[in-house]
């Protein structure tokens, strides 16, 4: 009730005025802060670096609010020409045939000619059709990576981890040392998540949910996965792992303070992290297991694509197609990159930050890159589930559960399983 | 009393219609929307719907934690209007007895009222912070390790003080009027006949603000169902996990973040009727016992 009262309400204010003879073309966005800021600063750009066409970008909140502000918006056919969709959000956009247009087929409609491998292989098949065809094309993308301590590390007289084996080797020396061994702040995207990807061990049938809705299940009760959770679990009992809730930055802060030797956080967190950290700090990838078969490929892109929305007149489309054009250029990646955090997502942009120098200043920053390059898996391209962003709801109620002891990981995992695969069922019904 | 005329007989409707417009488009028409499209499993962006019957309300009521959200907001509620309604009716008794900086006293109780709910929860989400909230390490004091966004006991017991905290302004202005409009004759000849303070205030004050009591009583409820949103919303810090939410916030979780518009829609309607039967009751057997005169 109130949705469509808002809805209405964000409909009517919005208007696209057009005092320029250019043609005018719209951006809804959900980033605020210095991100908001960044995304103003690539529009001033694209204006002048040209004049038929003029790109005002909106912001809409957050992801899910500019998401919903995008659908209210279609659906009273007053929708932006560009649409940033999150990830969790990709099945719900993608799955809705006819709300937007293919970036794939918008830029060659466009006269541009388009290569996919150009982009880094993590970015590739995320927001693309099951031929891999890019449906959304990648804007802001980052990775869950491994900071560290090097303090700690040094006080305890051990190397960083590559896989959870050393991790479970290093963690009582590091206990002792007087630190925690380790805090994550997103067990679903890091995870569960980035388990499967970096494990490489299939998430959900039909090819991850890529093929079809229908009959689309969770594999989450994968002995690997549980058996991840039972080691946290345990650790966490040791005194191994600490969890601090859902919140992101509940479990930044004792890393921040110097009190956590390893921390898993998004490839973007370094820029904010050299503000508020009270030590030197570096990075490396995402554990593994390297008991797995097959594991240590790239994770996925967390982060958001950009969406051509359908309905729109065939010159405004070239301008959108003009503005993805212009975003993956070289120059302008690399300005992204730098200016964000967020990783560079072609090559070209990639190879031209590196030619500068960029990463030895920011070693950082390459590190997110260099895991998003890793080999590709069968499994590691990503996941099509629709109503994602409740399921991952679901997780993060058992896993809460788990630490503080009203479950076991186990049951946690069955009723994901179950309760998953009734959304997932839902959401088949809806496309119906 | 000279009565108003109207010179047409559709003139008084057509003073009546921006009204019934603006209840008909933000009311009627949105919620017969919601009964419709509880029925319906619905893409978001309107491509695609299936009818369902009642399938979206069966599986509402057959979840467990659905149910377990209705308890949590049952006792929730009961909890905030309980603590925020006999608080502020303590403390206007208590301004009322005041003479000497009264309105002092007066105006920093109410000044709390003209914070807004996202705000109050943000100043509450810093007192019960993990790391650095004053009332953390006080509870530690007492030896309670208190874990707010961890667990789900502690998170509703800091949901309920800022939530309480939030509307007990609002209760105390009510109440200080409604103490101030008893008439001085009426508490002078109760002095005569009762020395008891306590008694007093049982057998005459409290009946004569029965009316401003029930008023408060259906605001409270109200408040406490609906109103607490935004105080939900930061103390979960958008997350809520395995922490205590209420049934409003789940609509908002399934409906505006999941994009389940059928789902949400049956909660929105189970809601609607969950406060239609809470008014019948209050008006049929509460006001019974008021007496306004």
């Amino acid at each position: 009730m109130f949705k469509k009262i808002s809805m209405a309400a964000m409909a009517a204010s919005f208007s696209a005025s057009s005092s320029f003879a250019a043609t005018n073309i719209t951006w809804w966005h959900g980033m605020g802060g210095r991100n908001g800021e960044v995304i103003n600063e690539v529009a001033q750009k694209f204006n002048a670096a040209q004049s038929a066409c003029a790109l005002t970008p909106v912001s809409k909140g957050t992801y899910e609010e500019a998401l919903a502000a995008g659908i209210a918006a279609f659906r009273s056919g007053e929708q932006p020409n560009i649409l940033q969709v999150f990830d969790a959000g990709a099945a719900t956009i993608i799955n809705a045939k006819g709300a937007v247009v293919p970036a794939e087929d918008l830029i060659k409609d466009a006269g541009y000619k388009f290569d996919r491998n150009a982009f880094i292989p993590g970015v590739r098949y995320f927001y693309a059709a099951a031929d891999g065809k890019f449906v959304g094309m990648p804007f802001n993308s980052s990775a869950p990576i491994m900071y560290i301590n090097p303090e700690a590390l040094k006080k305890a007289g051990v190397e960083a981890p590559k896989t959870w084996e050393e991790f479970e080797a290093i963690a009582p020396k590091l206990k002792e040392a007087g630190y925690i061994p380790l805090v994550q702040s997103q067990l679903t995207w890091e995870f569960t998540e980035n388990f499967f990807s970096r494990n490489n061990i299939q998430f959900a049938t039909n090819n991850n949910g890529y093929d079809s809705v229908v009959d689309t299940k969770l594999k989450v009760t994968d002995p690997n996965l549980i058996m991840m959770f039972d080691k946290l679990k345990a650790w966490s009992d040791e005194g191994y792992f600490k969890y601090y809730g859902a919140g992101w930055n509940d479990n930044q802060k004792p890393f921040e303070e110097g009190r956590v030797a390893l921390w898993i956080g998004s490839s973007g967190s370094f820029g904010g992290l050299k503000k508020t950290a009270t030590m030197p700090f570096s990075a490396t990838f995402l554990p593994y297991w390297g008991a797995i078969k097959g594991a240590g490929t790239h994770s996925f892109i967390g982060g958001a694509a950009l969406f051509a929305m359908s309905g729109k007149s065939a010159e405004e489309n070239k301008c959108v197609a003009d503005f993805f054009q212009f975003l993956t250029s070289p120059e302008i990646q690399k300005f992204y990159h730098q200016a964000t955090g967020y990783v560079a997502i072609t090559e070209a942009a990639y190879e031209l930050a590196k030619k500068e120098g960029y990463y030895d200043k920011e070693p950082v920053a390459e590190v997110g890159i260099k895991q998003l390059k890793l080999d590709d898996g069968e499994w590691s391209k990503g996941y099509r589930l629709g109503f994602y962003p409740q399921i991952r709801e679901i997780m993060e109620r058992e896993y809460g559960r788990i630490f503080s002891g009203e479950t076991s990981v186990k049951d946690a995992f069955d009723t994901i399983e179950k309760e998953g695969n009734q959304l997932l069922e839902r959401f088949a019904k809806t496309a119906g | 009393m000279k009565r108003v005329q109207f010179s047409s007989p559709t003139l008084p409707y057509l003073f009546l219609l921006p009204q019934m417009a603006v209840i008909f488009i933000f009311f009627y028409w949105p919620s017969v929307q919601a009964v419709k499209s509880s029925f319906f499993l619905e893409d978001p962006f309107g491509f695609g719907s299936s009818f369902v019957g009642f399938d979206n309300y069966k599986g509402i009521l057959e979840s467990a934690e659905y149910r377990s959200i209705a308890g949590f907001t049952a006792i929730f509620t009961a909890l905030v209007t309980f603590f925020s309604l006999s608080l502020g009716l303590l403390l206007a008794v208590k301004a009322d007895a005041v003479i000497r900086g009264s309105s002092a006293y007066k105006t920093v109780l109410i000044s709390v009222y003209a914070i807004a709910p996202p705000v109050a929860g943000l100043i509450g989400m810093m007192f019960f912070d993990q790391h650095m909230g004053p009332f953390v390490r006080f509870a530690a004091l007492f030896g309670w390790d208190m874990k707010i966004g961890l667990n789900y006991f502690d998170t509703a017991f800091a949901m309920v003080v800022v939530s309480v905290w939030k509307q007990i302004p609002y209760n105390f202005i009510f109440f200080l009027s409604g103490l101030q409009g008893i008439p001085v004759s009426v508490r002078e000849a109760a002095a005569l006949d009762c020395r008891s303070g306590f008694r007093r205030f049982w057998t005459v004050i409290l009946p004569l603000l029965a009316p401003t009591a029930f008023f408060l009583f259906v605001i409270n409820v109200t408040y406490s169902l609906f109103d607490t949103f935004g105080i939900v919303d930061v103390m979960v810090k958008d997350k809520a996990a395995n922490n205590p939410i209420t049934l409003v916030y789940k609509v908002y979780m399934d409906g505006f973040r999941g994009n389940d518009l059928g789902g949400s829609s049956a909660q929105s309607v189970i809601l609607m009727i969950v406060v239609f039967v809470l008014t019948v009751f209050q008006f049929r057997f509460l006001e019974r016992r008021v007496h306004y005169n």
